[in-house]
């Protein structure tokens, strides 16, 4: 709406719109409700970058658009439309695998590059990969791997499922099923941003499992963790999760998640150098601990950075802009950084321990290396 | 008054003015593809056919608030079964608007025919809750499809095609489609109002027991014009799942149809072209507002208000007392 | 199903019950002895989560932004009441529903500006904060048993002062006939008024003391304001005591519902599957239930009788 007004004034004032080498990056990500800490770390992390990049993505000028899709399907589609009317350079979205699904079709097509910070949905890393879409995080199955493959190993015969009923919540379960060889004593499914954890809890409590595998991410984890705590069956249930017990919900839970083992590609304690001086300049700048979707963000604007380098600033040879996207030709904050055939990446995967840091707060820390360089399991079926 | 006469009489002749401003109105909307070449592009004339489909919804409300006297609360409910049938049957391969067409209607006409058959045994405010608990149970039910996408939406891949050609899919067809609908729409409303049909529908409005001692089934009267409605709403919401090609259950949730209300009073209940006028300007206040600020209900919310309390008769009834009385 | 999981579900049935009680008593009232549907009731509820959230901040007490917050609820009710409301009370149904729409979307929004869109809350009080025994190894939080016992005292505490006190016959005698009241002598406006001021601090308490258990953020009176025009016209617009059973039944119908339905459905199909579509059904059972009691009795369980 604004460009159509800056457009409307210089035609009226007879100057023509010069194609300026500026780079317009929309972002959609979440920034209501509970799950608003995930937008908010994506958003700094983006911004970091950018001023660690004086303010250019190769070289060129660059300018940030931020767009809250407040977890619903019909506003986030509104704002992609918006952005695709505006002709953003990229799109850089979402948080939640719903809020992709969304915007997925008006973004792709008209041909702009969509690169996801975090949402990481099976639906679009085998048949229906896309040459116009990346993900810098994972895929959404991925981390439930790691954690089902740990879990294996560590011995727990009996696990409880738990996840919020939508495509990630779904990807993770039959992620954590792959490599896991136990007996699943339940499968829970309960809505997205649920937070009277009541009659799950007691549903595990009085089935036999010596250990529960939640994906509850956002407020959804806070809240599950704490109601988890007060139950009293931390001390016979291990606690296994992924993006439950994280940064976005550590500060939150604190001891509550005393305790308690994930799984990702990332801690902040990570011991690369770019990480290190991330989260130094992060804590600095923000005065919270990044977590994953910080970093991943982060690392989607150094991204972009590399590929409008490569190409010396002109995106109108939109194969040219696919080919240095696929080359990921910058440093990650992870070591090394690598795409797969379907555009999702392959890196490492970790256990990771909720600890509390020396200065009083809690975060995640590096645990056993569980795959190195892992690949998700759809790209056979992409065809790109 | 309403006399036995007064419902056998023929109308009088039809006043000129809401006529020109009804010609007014269609001329402009059918030049906005024009204007929208020099200046707005794809923008303007996706908010146009956003705000001629709500339109729609709006006049086949205004059938049921202004003629009938009957506030439903659920009548965006009827507008998701027509998006959703059309969205269903695109994500299953059937493309043909001459076939989606009519199962929306029929979707329509046996959900209104069932729930008006309950909901018009009450009246007052227990008609207004029960329309919108029958608007929240199909929410609730869209809500609940698995395989359609439930809460999250559905994405129509595809957009439906029109006896075996692509004129749907390009924005021009839409354009031409959706205006064509509510051209028809807004003409058939008036036909209704005129006839037999429309002055039973507003005596019984005011005196429901003298109505039926003149031997009409006040009942049989009103549920006609719920199918009506509810059917024209449906047929809204086909046009509206092919041209946003993304429908969600939330089209059929209680604040939607407090929009549609919202509407159908803030151009004038019972006017020729109230409802038009509501639909229209609903969309231009929103557009205009959200472009100023995000915070845009802190406006519109006292907006409101203001309009129940001094304007019930909407922007038509301001128009009118502006041109002072006859 | 195990008995564990019923006795919690019932558990959480009634704690449900009783707010949505808190929220349909002041909106029973005010439908049934001024005729006046006030779809923004619900943002008073909202509003008393916020100053829960807002007087924690400032006094670091549970205890002290409860007892703050009750009259600070009362006040905007009142001055809710003085700007829109009270002009509304001769007009129509449509103007009313028009009207409270407006108020709805302004103070959603506005909490939106104030507090930010992000759900906030309240930790509870910490004589509070333990849990007890349910079952072996089963912990059930003692804020929630409180909140059911806050609750039903309020209840009773209200039921005595609708049929001992002489403002209490002077509601009654207002739900069933106003104009004879105002015929009688008895200021109308000033009794519409302390209905109206109790009714919306009521929904205020049970904002309070929803902040610690459900996510405070704009927008969350909306959905329950729904459910409790439900329980209204299930009760019977007008009697306190068909505010009460309607709320504990459809507490109970829609918690309890819930699991067993998913449970069922989960029995022939994926579990995924299974909680998608047994939440929606079950959403419906209590619109259902409304349906009915409009059919067979449609003044309500227990209405008053109206002698207008």
């Amino acid at each position: 709406m604004k460009k159509l007004g800056t457009t409307l004034a210089a035609g009226l004032l007879g100057l023509g719109t010069a194609a300026s080498a500026e780079i317009e990056v929309g972002m959609i990500v979440t920034l209501s409700g509970p799950p608003a800490a995930l937008g908010q770390q994506a958003v700094d992390g983006f911004q970091l970058a950018l001023d660690d990049l004086d303010g250019k993505l190769g070289g060129e000028e660059a300018t940030l658009i931020v767009e809250d899709d407040e977890l619903k399907p019909e506003v986030a589609l509104s704002k992609a439309n918006g952005m695709v009317q505006e002709e953003v350079d990229f799109v850089v979205g979402t948080i939640f695998s719903n809020m992709l699904q969304a915007i997925f079709k008006p973004v792709i097509e008209s041909e702009t590059f969509l690169i996801s910070p975090n949402a990481g949905p099976s639906t679009f890393a085998g048949r229906n990969c896309n040459p116009h879409f990346f993900v810098t995080s994972y895929q959404n199955n991925q981390n439930a791997e790691v954690m089902g493959a740990h879990a294996q190993e560590a011995g727990y015969g009996k696990v409880f499922l738990i996840a919020p009923n939508y495509q990630a919540g779904r990807d993770n379960l039959e992620g954590f099923r792959m490599h896991y060889e136990g007996e699943i004593v339940d499968e829970v499914y309960v809505p997205l941003g649920h937070q009277d954890y009541s009659a799950e809890i007691a549903r595990i409590a009085t089935s036999e499992a010596d250990a529960v595998f939640a994906f509850t991410p956002g407020g959804m984890g806070v809240r599950f963790v704490r109601q988890f705590r007060d139950a009293g069956l931390a001390d016979r249930v291990q606690f296994m999760s992924v993006f439950t017990t994280d940064e976005t919900t550590l500060p939150a839970q604190k001891e509550a998640a005393e305790g308690f083992i994930a799984a990702g590609n990332w801690a902040p304690d990570a011991e690369n150098e770019a990480s290190q001086s991330f989260v130094a300049a992060f804590e600095e700048k923000y005065g919270y601990v990044p977590g994953g979707y910080a970093m991943q963000a982060y690392d989607a604007a150094m991204l972009i950075d590399s590929a409008v380098a490569a190409v010396e600033g002109d995106l109108s040879d939109k194969d040219a802009v696919r080919a240095a996207l696929e080359a990921a030709d910058f440093t990650s904050l992870r070591g090394d950084f690598a795409f797969n055939t379907n555009h999702y990446p392959t890196q490492n995967f970790y256990q990771l321990d909720v600890e509390q840091r020396e200065d009083g707060q809690w975060a995640t820390a590096m645990g056993d290396l569980v795959f190195e360089n892992y690949g998700d399991s759809f790209a056979e079926e992409c065809s790109m | 008054m309403t006399d036995q006469t007064d419902i056998q009489a023929p109308v009088a002749a039809t006043p000129r003015a809401p006529l020109i401003v009804a010609g007014v109105l269609f001329a402009a909307l059918a030049l906005i593809p024009l204007l929208a070449e020099i200046w707005g592009g794809a923008w303007l004339t996706s908010l146009a056919v956003r705000a001629m489909i709500l339109a729609i919804v709006a006049i086949s409300l205004d059938l049921l608030m202004g003629q009938g006297g009957m506030v439903s609360f659920g009548h965006s409910a009827f507008v998701a079964i027509g998006a959703y049938a059309c969205g269903i049957m695109v994500t299953e391969g059937v493309y043909e608007m001459a076939l989606i067409l009519p199962v929306a209607i029929a979707a329509a006409a046996l959900f209104a025919l069932i729930s008006g058959a309950i909901c018009l045994r009450t009246s007052g405010v227990s008609f207004i809750m029960i329309t919108l608990a029958f608007g929240q149970m199909i929410y609730f039910a869209l809500g609940s499809l698995a395989q359609y996408g439930a809460d999250d939406g559905l994405t129509l891949w595809s957009g439906p095609d029109f006896l075996g050609t692509r004129w749907l899919s390009s924005d021009m067809g839409v354009y031409v489609t959706v205006f064509a609908v509510l051209l028809g729409t807004w003409a058939l409303v008036h036909r209704i109002t005129g006839a037999r049909f429309g002055r039973v529908l507003r005596a019984a409005r005011q005196n429901p027991t003298r109505v039926a001692s003149m031997g009409y089934s006040v009942f049989r009267y009103r549920l006609t014009a719920y199918v009506i409605a509810g059917v024209i709403a449906a047929v809204a919401g086909v046009l509206w799942a092919t041209h946003a090609a993304f429908i969600s259950p939330s089209l059929g949730a209680w604040q939607r149809s407090g929009d549609l209300i919202v509407m159908v009073v803030l151009g004038g209940m019972a006017t020729r072209n109230g409802a038009l006028i509501g639909a229209l300007f609903f969309i231009l206040i929103e557009e205009t507002l959200s472009s100023i600020t995000h915070d845009w209900r802190l406006i519109f919310g006292p907006l409101l208000v203001l309009i129940a309390l001094f304007a019930r008769g909407g922007l038509v009834g301001l128009l009118d007392r502006v041109r002072g009385p006859k | 199903m195990s008995t564990t999981l019923l006795l919690i579900q019932l558990l959480n049935g009634l704690q449900l019950g009783v707010i949505l009680f808190l929220i349909a008593a002041g909106l029973t009232l005010v439908f049934g002895v001024m005729g006046f549907i006030n779809l923004a009731h619900g943002v008073q509820y909202m509003l008393g989560a916020y100053l829960a959230v807002y007087l924690y901040g400032l006094t670091g007490s549970f205890l002290a932004a409860l007892v703050l917050a009750l009259p600070l609820a009362l006040l905007l009710g009142l001055v809710l009441e003085f700007l829109v409301f009270r002009h509304l009370y001769d007009r129509d149904h449509l103007s009313q529903v028009l009207a409270t729409f407006g108020v709805i979307l302004f103070l959603n929004q506005l909490m939106k500006v104030l507090f930010g869109p992000a759900s906030l809350s309240v930790p509870p009080p910490a004589f509070l904060d333990f849990s007890f025994v349910l079952v072996d190894g089963l912990l059930y939080p003692a804020y929630r048993v409180a909140l059911i016992a806050a609750g039903l005292l309020v209840a009773l505490g209200l039921w005595l002062v609708i049929t001992r006190t002489r403002v209490g016959m002077l509601i009654r005698a207002g739900a069933t006939n106003p104009d004879m009241v105002s015929a009688l002598g008895v200021n109308v406006r000033r009794l519409f008024l302390i209905v109206f001021g109790f009714g919306a601090m009521l929904a205020g308490f049970a904002g309070v003391m929803a902040a610690p258990l459900y996510s405070v953020e704009p927008g969350m009176g909306d959905n329950l304001l729904i459910v409790a025009f439900v329980v209204i016209i299930i009760g019977g617009a007008g009697s306190i005591r068909g505010a009460f059973v309607a709320a504990l039944l459809v507490g109970l119908v829609d918690t309890l519902g819930r699991t067993l339905v998913t449970d069922g459905l989960r029995l022939i199909m994926d579990p995924s599957s299974a909680n998608q579509i047994g939440p929606a059904i079950a959403s419906m059972l209590i619109y259902v239930l409304m349906a009915l009691v409009l059919f067979w009795r449609p003044e309500g369980l227990f209405a008053p009788k109206v002698a207008r």
